[in-house]
């Protein structure tokens, strides 16, 4: 015991380091997060104020498969179940601040080098990651308690209050010990983050897959993920506080496999050794092209892939949803309001394409500010030293910005409309109509990597932040600009306002030309301002 | 392009918000002559190599390389050279070798034969992905795709940082071989023992100016031999000479530094004294360089005249 709490030594310090890094950035999670519902408590008070209403909003919405995606099943119509059945979802962004909360201040600090600089200082080997975990377990914390405090503060029963603020912050501690577990095992930041993603993104889906089409609450998937442990402690219900300490097993043992791992593993490596590559280059590798397909392959490769899975199983589970609408009787108007059952499936593939889209965009940022972290890395130093011009090699990774969310989209689309059309036996009418409401989306993305692309041309040093912010306010704006009853003119800031939602929408060319017109607008004054400045 | 400068720059000012980094350089390296660019660090070495590549931009002043504007004519220029940066970061997922053909092909070409033997001479491995190099190695990786290229004009940046002295000797070695074969060589440095050994010629700066330049012979004019010498009698009157600094008197020892013109007096001047023992140093660069530095003048101190005897 004394042993262990020697390799945690200078664990203080360190946790100040990483506060004082992180002064502005964890705040505004935080603050944001958890008071985002008691907002969204305040909007349903609004907009249903009677239990009655509640109930027959719930009844309708729970049984389309839109919302039974985006949301999962209702537990009890309360005000405080219907705010908890809507922010479902929304508990995936504790989970991201989470993780790259942790992944930043673990690996890729690692990675930098810095770690070995504070390593030879008179702290333990375990002291970074315990910092960083600590930091991270006291953010989700304090994201709890305000969010409950609110929520009791604006009315809502104290336990069920209790138990929101908790399966909230216990979903963050969950996703930051696996996050550490998995920033121990690989070599790169990158990779740690990818993987992490992917965990949470898989984590969703099954929820996803555990409701749709299912009538009487979720199935048996629900219970594979975090997601679903949230649901089936029915929050503002009869709570199953038992549920709790699935969630602390999740975390004592991500953390556990996490503290085995630093302690046993050199610096900087990671699980697997290093092997040695090819002592010559291929013939690939020859110009900014081939060297930022080289850095960039893997990412987009094992973007393609998620997206194909995630829209097989979206596509493969409407036809089921829809199936469950359909035979209600007692739904037949909604059916009929929603344009029967083509009208529910374009509805679902529309919301469920958007949300897609808000990812490709994240890839999409991602990839484009690759040119940022190679110009501070240094990197882009001997590429341009060399016969490069400044042009060639930006435009080498915006490609796959700009092309990297096609073959994303396009592989969602294709996947999606594939299992869809299989499940119902009409391939050729399927398919074309969802890869569409995908492509559809690829404008608005474009227009979001101009406004990383124009940064980075003319403020480098605001590109991170500004251009990751965009895509925040995008997708608050998107999932949540309709129920805080923001303006049209507010909502109508992201470009993903102006996306058709095919094929209910005739005219629908005009917006993605003029988005697209956007995006190259805001791309050539990146070029044309990197043009003009200094390179770091 | 006999007779004409690889580079000419004169009065290069360029400003970072408040910092004047360079505050009107002046530096011209001749054709096929390995020019030294002595400073420490933060005297603006890398921010005028920077200027040259056109990675930045220069606030005003002239500068001109291999015959081009180095800003405007960036692509193409940069064809004609090899850069050595003077931190040297790499793609951890690439492998040194890789990287070496990767610059090399950017660069427009690299000698297949040339590239063997330079990562036999530095005893590099290429098959290591760059995530495993230490810092000499990843400096080695630049160096060898440098030296490998057939570029007219070298440009490096303090490459010898983070060598091993056999590796440092392997490297002079291959500057020698450039000069011979008639290569430009602009080698930054605060290594003096390497620009004495390798450079004709030498840029002394410092906050960004010029404030020395010309061949080492020429340089060695401008600074003091140490002289030691052991007399019959206590010598009487030596303070007074000319060029005469640091005098040590100590009985009948004495120890100064003279400047060069002042080296006959302080001779003649000794004789008389009976002299039992005498030697001398040149000056090394690091004078040189120690008197380029040292802020305010050296006269000006008293601290320097401590020890004088009378």
């Amino acid at each position: 015991m004394k042993a262990f709490a020697g390799t945690l030594a200078g664990t203080g310090p360190l946790v100040r380091l990483i506060l004082r890094r992180d002064r502005v950035v964890l705040p505004l999670w935080v603050l944001v997060l958890a008071l985002l519902p008691v907002a969204i408590a305040n909007t349903m008070k609004d907009l249903y104020p009677t239990a009655a209403e509640r109930q027959s909003y719930i009844d309708i919405v729970t049984s389309t498969p839109t919302f039974l995606a985006l949301y999962g099943h209702a537990f009890g119509h309360s005000l405080g179940a219907i705010t908890a059945w809507r922010l479902g979802g929304t508990v995936l962004f504790v989970g991201l601040a989470s993780l790259l909360t942790v992944v930043r201040h673990t690996r890729a600090e690692e990675e930098a080098g810095r770690r070995e600089l504070l390593g030879a200082t008179a702290l333990g080997r375990q002291a970074p990651l315990f910092a960083a975990l600590l930091v991270t377990f006291g953010a989700d914390l304090a994201l709890g308690v305000i969010a409950a405090a609110s929520l009791v503060a604006y009315g809502l029963p104290v336990w069920g209050s209790v138990a929101f603020g908790l399966s909230w912050a216990l979903f963050g501690w969950a996703f930051a010990a696996i996050a550490a577990a998995v920033a121990e095992a690989t070599e790169g930041a990158r990779t740690a983050r990818g993987i992490s993603i992917a965990v949470l993104g898989l984590s969703l889906v099954l929820r996803m897959a555990g409701d749709v089409g299912k009538e009487d609450g979720p199935s048996w998937i629900s219970w594979l993920t975090p997601f679903g442990w949230i649901q089936h402690i029915h929050l503002y219900g009869d709570q199953g506080w038992w549920i709790f300490v699935l969630f602390a097993g999740v975390v004592a043992a991500f953390v556990a496999t996490a503290l085995a791992l630093s302690a046993r593993r050199d610096l900087g490596s990671g699980l697997l050794p290093t092997r040695p590559g090819r002592a010559a280059a291929g013939r690939w590798l020859r110009g900014p092209l081939g060297l930022a397909w080289r850095l960039q392959r893997g990412s987009l490769v094992a973007w393609t892939l998620g997206f194909a899975a995630l829209g097989g199983v979206l596509g493969g589970i409407a036809e089921g949803g829809i199936e469950v609408i359909r035979d209600n009787p007692k739904l037949e108007v909604v059916v009929q309001r929603l344009g029967g059952s083509s009208g529910i499936a374009d509805t679902y593939f529309a919301a469920i394409m958007g949300l897609l889209g808000l990812v490709a965009a994240g890839y999409a940022i991602g990839a484009a500010l690759r040119l940022k972290s190679e110009e501070t890395s240094g990197r882009a130093e001997p590429v341009l030293a060399a016969s490069v011009s400044r042009q060639r090699w930006t435009a080498s990774h915006l490609a796959f910005a700009i092309l990297g969310p096609a073959v994303l989209l396009g592989a969602a689309g294709i996947a999606a409309g594939l299992a869809y059309g299989l499940s119902k036996g009409d391939v050729g009418g399927a398919l074309p109509s969802v890869l569409a409401q995908a492509m559809v989306q690829l404008p608005a993305v474009w227009v979001l990597v101009g406004v990383s692309a124009a940064l980075f041309g003319l403020l480098p040093q605001l590109v991170a932040s500004v251009g990751w912010a965009a895509l925040a306010g995008c997708v608050m704006l998107e999932e949540f600009g309709r129920p805080l009853q923001l303006s049209k003119r507010i909502l109508d800031l992201s470009p993903f306002a102006h996306v058709p939602k095919l094929p209910a929408d005739d005219v629908f060319a005009a917006p993605l030309v003029w988005l697209t017109m956007i995006a190259a607008a805001l791309i050539a004054t990146g070029l044309l301002g990197l043009r003009r400045r200094d390179v770091l | 392009m006999n007779g004409e400068n690889a580079v000419a720059a004169s009065g290069l000012v360029k400003t970072f918000g408040k910092t004047r980094a360079l505050d009107g350089l002046d530096l011209s390296v001749r054709s096929s002559e390995v020019h030294g660019f002595l400073g420490p660090n933060g005297a603006g070495k890398s921010t005028t190599l920077r200027v040259l590549l056109g990675l930045i931009r220069k606030d005003s002043g002239e500068a001109r390389m291999l015959g081009g504007d180095p800003w405007r004519d960036a692509v193409a220029l940069h064809r004609r050279l090899a850069y050595v940066p003077g931190d040297v970061t790499l793609w951890p997922g690439l492998t040194g070798g890789e990287v070496i053909d990767l610059l090399g092909r950017m660069r427009g070409g690299l000698d297949k034969g040339r590239r063997a033997e330079l990562l036999e001479r530095f005893e590099l491995d290429p098959s290591k992905k760059s995530r495993t190099y230490s810092k000499g190695n990843r400096q080695k990786v630049a160096l060898v795709a440098a030296l490998a290229s057939d570029a007219e004009l070298l440009l490096l940046d303090e490459p010898t940082s983070g060598l091993d002295p056999l590796m440092e000797a392997a490297f002079r070695a291959c500057v020698e071989e450039e000069r011979n074969s008639g290569r430009t060589v602009l080698l930054s440095s605060h290594i003096l023992s390497e620009v004495e050994a390798l450079c004709d010629r030498v840029t002394i700066i410092r906050d960004g100016r010029a404030v020395e330049s010309g061949t080492l012979a020429d340089l060695r004019h401008l600074t003091r031999t140490s002289v030691a010498a052991e007399l019959g009698r206590a010598p009487v009157g030596l303070a007074e000479l000319p060029g005469v600094h640091d005098l040590h008197v100590d009985g009948r020892r004495v120890r100064c530094q003279v400047d060069a013109a002042g080296l006959d007096g302080l001779l003649a001047h000794l004789m008389p004294f009976g002299v039992r023992s005498l030697t001398s140093q040149p000056p090394t660069l690091e004078d040189l360089f120690l008197r380029h530095y040292e802020t305010g003048e050296p006269e000006a101190r008293p601290a320097r005249r401590m020890g004088v005897t009378r």
